[in-house]
């Protein structure tokens, strides 16, 4: 059997254990290097599946136990693609931590390796109930990274964000159990062959599972209602770890597209694409509230969180949009936002670092040592995430104008997306000029050395999106490849032998 | 025993609930405590209610379903880490702020204590 599909959960949690006991744990210079090897096998791996997943989606036993008795990993286009941007956009923000959050203490990596387990695992199982444990996995390294390096701000934000996941996940065990119960089955293959037979009784009880799964995928990414904890959190936590988090939503919205398009998807029968009526409108409110959020931030962290909210309301209208264009359009913008609001976390760092007191916040204050090189990356990072051509996010929101194909769509897409364009380059105008222009002295004095390794993580971040840019072409026949597998990926994973709904039928009976 | 058992589950679920709405830290650690219990026992339910029914083969005339019982353990062994965690995370953010309230706000316990001696 090919192992290659674990290793992106193996790797991290054995480096992570590794790095607790003693002969590592006391020495950070060690750890530093163990992990950031980790991270540059995980790109490896990741490429390497990427290439694997192109020939056929793979599906890894664990143990070698089938399904429905076994627990298995399915690597298919969509995985592929989410693994390799959470590898880099794990190694640079692990590149970026030199010298800042890893000296705070010898957890650091451990913590943040376990956290990339978890996004990893999250992204790789085919078991709903596997789905909920990498969460839980990815959910209490973050809590802790969350809090890394202590202050009052990090508590607080902290401890209101591990309130709100620890209800969501007894909502999400609820789902669970209620699916469960219906169907038999929480193999997300088994389940979408098993939803089109359900009893008319049975199909209220699956739909009401559906929906509660749908209210904590909702709490995860961030859509409308549930979002509250997101700016506050996000500004809170350290650089590094911030900007790892800009890969969590997408979780939420991977969550989303597995249950909603492959369980509940065309094959559901009766069931099918029942919860489209409820993200339409909740995504095109988290679009409209996060560009006010982000017309309305006061700092360049804040106006970054509010940016992630606007990315996913754009991810969700390409999800629920018809018409097979709009996904593979929505799968490159994930890959563009994801790492652009992680060079925008980690530049909004660098200028508060080198503005002193002032931080990042849209003040007046002395000019901005390093201006050159800092605006540059800032100019790039902006134009990127505005969706000015000729970066990534102008192609991304094309496409997705282009995708929305029926007037219907038109009249809702269209605006929103505009407009929240227009409003985000109006905020990043203002706060360019804040930082580099408006500025109370003539001459910079002080500032800090600039760290190589810092800038370099920048430097890669921004440069995908130049090379999104280059080799589109290629980038979007896969994600219509990967559009593909996710609507069509259960009728490739191998069956088990009698379908589980008549196993739980006779268990009742015998 | 469905009806009793609904009764437990639902019972749970809604002190947790409440408490989970109250301002202190130490009330929300509680609810949500309590909203896990209930998360567990609906779950144990997923895999029906039998009497006299071993979740091996051939021990008994009826079989459980033991797949349940599988995820009720890992919810458990979760839900108790995820616990710990979240004391330790109060009781810290009891000694950052200086007060108990789950928004950091000074004074909430002498407030509590006024209302609580307003009351007649």
């Amino acid at each position: 059997m090919n192992h290659l599909p674990i290793l992106p959960i193996l790797l991290p949690s054995l480096a992570g254990t590794l790095m607790l006991m003693p002969p590592l744990s006391k020495r950070p210079g060690a750890q530093r290097w163990i992990a950031w090897s980790v991270l540059v096998v995980l790109m490896f791996v990741a490429a390497m599946l990427i290439l694997s997943a192109r020939q056929q989606t793979m599906t890894y036993a664990l143990g070698g136990w089938q399904p429905p008795f076994g627990i298995v990993l399915v690597v298919d286009r969509f995985t592929a693609l989410l693994l390799a941007v959470t590898a880099i956009l794990a190694f640079c923000a692990g590149i970026y931590s030199a010298g800042k959050e890893d000296r705070q203490s010898s957890l650091f990596y451990p913590l943040f390796l376990f956290q990339v387990m978890g996004i990893n695992g999250a992204f790789l199982t085919g078991d709903l109930f596997n789905l909920f444990v990498f969460f839980e996995i990815l959910l209490i390294a973050s809590y802790a990274l969350l809090v890394h390096g202590g202050g009052k701000e990090k508590t607080k934000a902290g401890f209101h964000y591990v309130t709100l996941n620890l209800i969501g996940s007894a909502l999400f065990l609820v789902a669970l159990g209620t699916l469960y119960g219906t169907m038999g089955s929480l193999n997300m293959a088994d389940m979408s062959a098993n939803v089109g037979l359900l009893l008319p009784e049975d199909q209220i009880l699956a739909k009401t599972g559906g929906l509660l799964l749908l209210l904590v995928f909702s709490l995860k990414s961030a859509l409308l209602p549930l979002h509250f904890w997101l700016p506050k959190t996000y500004t809170a936590a350290s650089a590094s770890v911030v900007a790892l988090f800009a890969v969590m939503t997408k979780v939420g919205f991977y969550s989303i597209c597995r249950v909603f398009g492959g369980i509940f998807g065309s094959s559901a029968g009766a069931l099918a694409h029942f919860a489209i009526p409820w993200i339409w409108p909740l995504a095109v409110a988290t679009i409209a509230l996060g560009s006010i959020g982000v017309f309305a931030a006061t700092s360049l962290r804040l106006l970054t969180a509010n940016m992630v909210l606007v990315s996913v309301g754009t991810l969700l209208i390409t999800f629920v949009m018809e018409g097979g264009q709009s996904l593979l359009a929505g799968f490159y913008y994930l890959l563009h936002s994801t790492a652009v609001t992680g060079a925008l976390f980690l530049i909004a760092d660098q200028v508060g670092t080198q503005r002193g007191g002032a931080m990042d916040r849209f003040v007046r204050a002395r000019p901005v040592p390093h201006a050159t090189l800092l605006g540059v990356l800032f100019l790039i990072a902006a134009i990127a995430a505005v969706g000015l051509p000729p970066l990534s996010g102008f192609i991304g929101k094309a496409l997705i104008l282009h995708s929305a194909s029926r007037f219907a769509e038109q009249v809702w897409v269209w605006p929103a997306l505009l407009t929240s364009s227009l409003m985000t380059m109006i905020a990043f105008s203002r706060a360019g000029s804040t930082f580099f222009w408006h500025v109370s002295a003539k001459d910079a004095v002080g500032g800090l050395k600039l760290r190589f390794t810092q800038i370099a993580a920048i430097v890669i971040l921004l440069s995908t999106t130049a090379l999104m840019t280059v080799f589109a072409d290629a980038i979007l026949a896969y994600s219509q490849g990967a559009a593909g597998d996710l609507r069509q990926n259960p009728t490739l994973i191998e069956r088990p032998h009698e379908t589980s709904r008549s196993r739980s039928h006779g268990v009742q009976e015998s | 025993m469905e009806l009793l058992f609904a009764l437990c589950v639902g019972v749970t679920t809604s002190c947790g609930v409440y408490l989970c709405l109250r301002g202190t830290t130490f009330t929300v650690v509680i609810g949500i405590t309590l909203l896990s219990y209930a998360v567990n026992l609906f779950l144990f339910a997923s895999g029906r209610l039998h009497l006299n029914a071993a979740p091996i083969l051939g021990v008994s005339q009826r079989i459980a379903d033991p797949l349940p019982q599988a995820l009720v353990l890992t919810a458990i062994v979760i839900g108790f880490g995820m616990t710990a965690f979240l004391v330790v995370l109060a009781m810290r953010a009891c000694a950052d702020w200086g007060s108990d309230h789950v928004d950091g706000k000074p004074n909430a316990i002498e407030d509590v204590i006024q209302q609580e001696n307003r009351r007649p």
